[in-house]
């Protein structure tokens, strides 16, 4: 076991990054950390830098004018991270498949710029709390095991 | 003596014995503060999982930061406070004291505010500069008081020694009790804690001085602050409380402690945020007066020997 991503299995600091969603997904993510779902029994909280960010929490089907900026929360963000793609729209434009301006998925943009990087598919249309908690921890328990 | 120099430095009361007890405190502020915000909380060892996670994490130095400072800055908290800490423990445990080791201490205790300023002026970035320019601010407005309120604790117990204060609580006379609410109002400010968080406020300036800061510089000013958890409550504990002994008066001190860390954390979770310019006026005109009238008690009561006044 990798003890760097052990680390970040245990105290995921969650960065929220929107590239052009509807704000639904956002609203469910705040909803995580409400009492009635308590993200912080799992060690996570939000963050208001993508210096201090674990998991990228990205919303939307990543439009023209967000990719640049997406891209630099990317090099911005300390490594090792992950990213957790919340929404239909993040993990497959869902709606927007043939939309002119949307240049998504998140992984496609993710792999431009470090093939490495990890990207977590939440699905949902917006995820229920219930179901970002649920992928996230999956997730994590998965990361043990790999080299992030 | 070498190896019992580096045994209180690195074991008792200093390094691994500070560390465990900030990491307990820690989460004794997380998890009381969910318990009132009716959530569950985190696990005992969340901090510990926070700053081993964020020693394994990348360190990255902005383009526009002044390397050098950056990179020092974060050292200086974690220091002053280890020092403090070490001096208060063999204080009270030991009863081994100096003559103005509570002036030693209480400039110690001004290292961990005065390296976030520095860190979070070297970064280059807007907000952690005016992060820095609030967390000064509040400096010059919580040390007055703060300085007040100790100034009153030595002329009530006639000592510069921490240990004459151990012998009788200072806080059992008048001008003792009004010093130590304004030194625990001080306390929080200097803890960073609700209602004194502007320089960190997370929704307008997105973690303040630290902004830039990640990986294992970011750990150290975490240290820093749960050090701070243990090392600012007993140094209340100690001059205002009659600090602790051996045997079953370490667990009425520790009783102490927790008493005066759950008061912080009430009072942190039961109100909102004041403005940099609230929180001057609260200090320079609420609770600097108090600690004024505190000082005049003492020295009142000294002249005319009242031992409770």
């Amino acid at each position: 076991m990798n003890w760097k991503s052990w680390g970040i299995s245990k105290s995921p600091w969650l960065y929220h990054v929107n590239t052009g969603s509807c704000n639904n997904c956002d609203i469910e993510i705040v909803d995580c950390l409400t009492p009635k779902f308590d993200v912080e029994r799992f060690g996570g909280k939000l963050v208001g830098s993508p210096r201090h960010a674990d998991v990228l929490m990205v919303t939307g089907p990543i439009t023209r004018k967000s990719k640049p900026r997406f891209e630099r929360v990317l090099e911005a963000s300390a490594k090792p991270f992950i990213v957790a793609a919340v929404g239909t729209c993040a993990c497959s434009k869902g709606m927007f498949h043939d939309a002119y301006n949307c240049v998504g998925p998140v992984r496609k943009v993710t792999e431009t710029v470090d093939e490495d990087i990890m990207v977590l598919n939440i699905p949902g249309c917006p995820p229920r709390p219930e179901a970002i908690i649920d992928g996230l921890v999956t997730g994590l328990n998965q990361l043990k095991e790999v080299e992030v | 003596m070498v190896g019992s120099l580096v045994f209180d430095f690195f074991v008792f009361p200093g390094l691994v014995f500070t560390l465990a007890v900030g990491i307990i405190a820690s989460w004794v502020v997380r998890k009381v503060s969910a318990l009132i915000q009716w959530r569950v909380g985190p696990p005992l060892l969340q901090p510990a999982y926070d700053i081993a996670k964020l020693f394994g994490k990348e360190n990255i130095i902005p383009s526009g930061s002044s390397e050098w400072s950056y990179l020092i800055a974060p050292l200086f908290g974690p220091a002053g406070l280890l020092l403090a800490s070490i001096i208060l423990v063999k204080a009270n445990y030991l009863g081994t004291s100096f003559i103005g080791d509570v002036i030693v201490v209480l400039y110690l205790l001004v290292l961990p505010a005065l390296s976030v300023i520095l860190g979070g002026m070297s970064t280059g970035n807007p907000l952690s500069s005016m992060g820095s320019n609030r967390e000064l601010r509040l400096m010059v407005a919580y040390e007055l008081p703060l300085l007040l309120a100790i100034t009153a604790a030595i002329v009530n117990s006639g000592g510069l020694k921490l240990v004459t204060f151990t012998a009788q609580p200072v806080v059992a006379s008048i001008s003792g009790s009004l010093g130590f609410v304004a030194a625990l109002l001080c306390i929080q400010a200097e803890l960073g804690f609700i209602p004194f968080d502007t320089p960190e406020a997370e929704t307008e300036l997105m973690g303040g001085p630290l902004i830039e800061y990640s990986g294992p510089l970011l750990g150290l000013y975490k240290i820093s602050h749960l050090m701070g958890l243990l090392v600012l409550p007993l140094f209340l504990v100690t001059v205002f409380l009659g600090g602790f002994s051996t045997g079953w008066g370490a667990l009425w001190g520790a009783l102490k402690y927790v008493l005066v860390l759950v008061g912080i954390i009430l009072i942190k979770n039961t109100n909102p945020r004041l403005r940099s310019d609230q929180a001057l006026k609260f200090f320079w005109y609420g609770a600097a007066p108090l600690a004024l009238l505190s000082l005049v008690l003492a020295v009142v009561g000294n002249l005319i020997g009242l031992g409770w006044v």
